[in-house]
């Protein structure tokens, strides 16, 4: 840790949410570091997807404090816009825009938002193209290319903004089997570029590999936090044994 | 006859008692009514006469009388357009084809044709009205025929289209004020007939306004056609913005593209493509509802040809004169139907 450390790059603070009468998620509360690899884990419906999507407005959250970078997500469309340009989002669905080739879902927000010229834009893509090992589909549809490499060319939308912060939700679980390496090799890389990462996954392997905080989530609670060494080995809760145990069993 | 026509004949056709029966009687049906149509168009018509009796006279009542076309053509398409004028009005729909034809380029698409298409605007409404830059003053009440009905059709629908997007935002919107006031617009507007909307507009709102003030009365049609069918193309628009899968907001607001980026970047562009199909439909009848203005007397394609046939001269010519504007719609319809299945398949692509 570095100078950066004098505040936690997201802050969770007793957050609250319900969908009618059911609560969704139930005083959450989770620092993330600057750099620092959270994955969450938890059987569906266990708020996992909600509590991520709360950190960028996705979902809206009724009680409680969350603060990205320092700033606090309220009301304010503003603070929402701010925020959101810092945080990048990959979907399980990739959620690519199928109206637009690769090359132009790349430099959308770049162009748009962050006011960039086409042309540096372009350049910014291919960089991260490149870097997502699929430069050769710029100017293919979404549509041309398998389940992977969409997903890879979402991360790499994502990266595009320049955010500090990634947020994966299932990103490998709309994946065939074959194509899941390939989206948690760059996933890896990323990690090990230091870039801060919250990932909802059941990818185990993948969480040994980079995490530096495990979270188990059930019933919109946060269950258990420990290093994934511990939690692997030896979880406390006995509903994250009996989960470790159903996924890990095959 | 190629071997494989044979086949396909004998396996749809001829294959049992039944369908041979059919088959010929149908044959029979569609040979009597072309041979009609051929015998009263070219084999009996008469194409030049000096008047209606001599034209029933030559053909003995069994064929066509094309020379009422030759004699009254200029007015079905121009009408009481002053006649050495009537270059002007030529002049308007050969530009109004031209930027239709023009704007089936996509590579034009976006500022370019909006300017083009602004600058179109502009010179039909000075070839059209004159008054100034040397062309003598022409009150809209003698604007009729073909160019009256394209004014209508074009600048109606382009004017509802845009106004039918917003509406259909708004219905949307998450603001109860606003989402109100829209839905309570587009019921209220598709609860009503188009007749009693161009009434309206022509004999009661005129009412409503202070003493002294007047609208001018094709001004008023044209609010009164763009309003109505604003909000029926509100709700094809609004059909294909439910068919946008939520994933596409979501990924666009996660990347903080702002509302209006977002539907105009990302929404508006999926959503007017899977509408492609409904929205022509309302298209077409649209163009074919400008039809309606000659109820509040504008002098559009249908009143020029009735008014034609009431020519003591040439009195009754019903079906060459309707034929012939019958045609001319016919022909505008068609170009749009075609040239959007064009579209579709060239925005097709990306579903591949």
């Amino acid at each position: 840790m570095n100078g950066d450390e004098r505040k936690a790059m997201i802050e969770l603070h007793h957050v609250h949410k319900w969908y009618g009468a059911f609560h969704a998620l139930n005083d959450v509360s989770l620092e993330v570091a600057r750099g620092e690899k959270v994955v969450v884990c938890g059987p569906s419906g266990s708020g996992k997807s909600t509590m991520i999507r709360c950190i960028n407005r996705l979902e809206e959250h009724q009680q409680g404090q969350i603060i990205v970078d320092g700033i606090e997500l309220t009301a304010d469309l503003k603070q929402i816009d701010a925020i959101r340009r810092e945080v990048g989002m990959v979907f399980q669905q990739f959620n690519l825009f199928p109206h637009l080739t690769v090359m132009e879902n790349l430099t959308l927000a770049p162009i748009w938002v962050r006011k960039m010229k086409r042309s540096e834009a372009e350049e910014l893509a291919m960089h991260f193209l490149e870097r997502v090992r699929i430069p050769e589909q710029a100017e293919k549809y979404p549509g041309q290319l398998s389940g992977g490499q969409q997903q890879r060319v979402a991360i790499a939308r994502a990266l595009c903004m320049r955010p500090q912060v990634m947020l994966f939700d299932e990103p490998t679980s709309a994946l065939d089997p074959e194509m899941i390496k390939e989206v948690l090799d760059v996933m890896v890389g990323l990690a090990e570029d230091g870039m801060t990462m919250i990932c909802v996954t059941h990818e185990m392997g993948f969480a040994r590999t980079v995490a530096d905080l495990m979270v188990f989530m059930d019933g919109g609670e946060i269950v258990e936090r420990a290093p994934p060494e511990k939690f692997f080995a030896a979880p406390e809760s006995e509903r994250a044994q009996l989960f470790l145990s159903r996924i890990l069993s095959h | 006859m190629p071997p494989r026509a044979l086949g396909w004949m004998r396996a749809n056709l001829f294959s049992s008692v039944g369908n041979t029966v059919t088959t010929l009687v149908a044959l029979y049906v569609i040979a009597r009514v072309a041979w009609g149509v051929v015998d009263w168009g070219i084999v009996h018509a008469v194409w030049t006469a000096p008047g209606g009796r001599a034209c029933e006279a030559a053909s003995h009542g069994e064929g066509a009388c094309w020379a009422f076309l030759r004699e009254w053509y200029r007015f079905i398409l121009f009408g009481r357009y002053p006649y050495f004028e009537q270059w002007r009005p030529l002049f308007v729909v050969l530009l109004f084809v031209a930027l239709l034809l023009g704007s089936c380029d996509r590579r034009l698409w976006g500022m370019r044709i909006a300017l083009l298409w602004g600058a179109g605007l502009a010179v039909n409404l000075w070839l059209m009205l004159g008054g100034v830059f040397g062309l003598t003053y022409v009150p809209t009440e003698l604007w009729s025929g073909l160019p009256l009905t394209l004014i209508l059709a074009i600048v109606g629908l382009a004017l509802a289209f845009p106004l039918a997007i917003v509406l259909a935002l708004g219905r949307r919107s998450r603001m109860p004020a606003v989402r109100g006031l829209c839905v309570a617009y587009i019921e209220l507007v598709r609860g009503v007939p188009l007749i009693t909307v161009l009434f309206m507009a022509s004999v009661m709102l005129p009412l409503f306004l202070p003493e002294g003030t007047t609208i001018d009365k094709l001004v008023r049609a044209q609010a009164g056609f763009v309003l109505f069918y604003a909000a029926y193309l509100a709700e094809v628009v609004r059909g294909g913005l439910q068919a946008i899968p939520a994933g596409q907001e979501e990924a666009a607001d996660a990347l903080g593209l702002g509302y209006w980026r977002k539907t105009r970047l990302v929404i508006l562009p999926q959503a007017l493509k899977i509408a492609i199909p409904p929205l022509v439909n309302i298209f077409i009848a649209g163009f074919k509802d400008t039809t309606l203005v000659t109820i509040i007397g504008l002098f559009d394609l249908i009143s020029t040809a009735s008014n034609a046939i009431t020519d003591p001269n040439w009195r009754g010519f019903y079906v060459e004169a309707y034929g012939f504007i019958a045609l001319l719609y016919f022909v505008f319809c068609f170009f749009m139907s075609r040239y959007s299945q064009a579209l579709e398949r060239s925005l097709a692509r990306d579903r591949r």
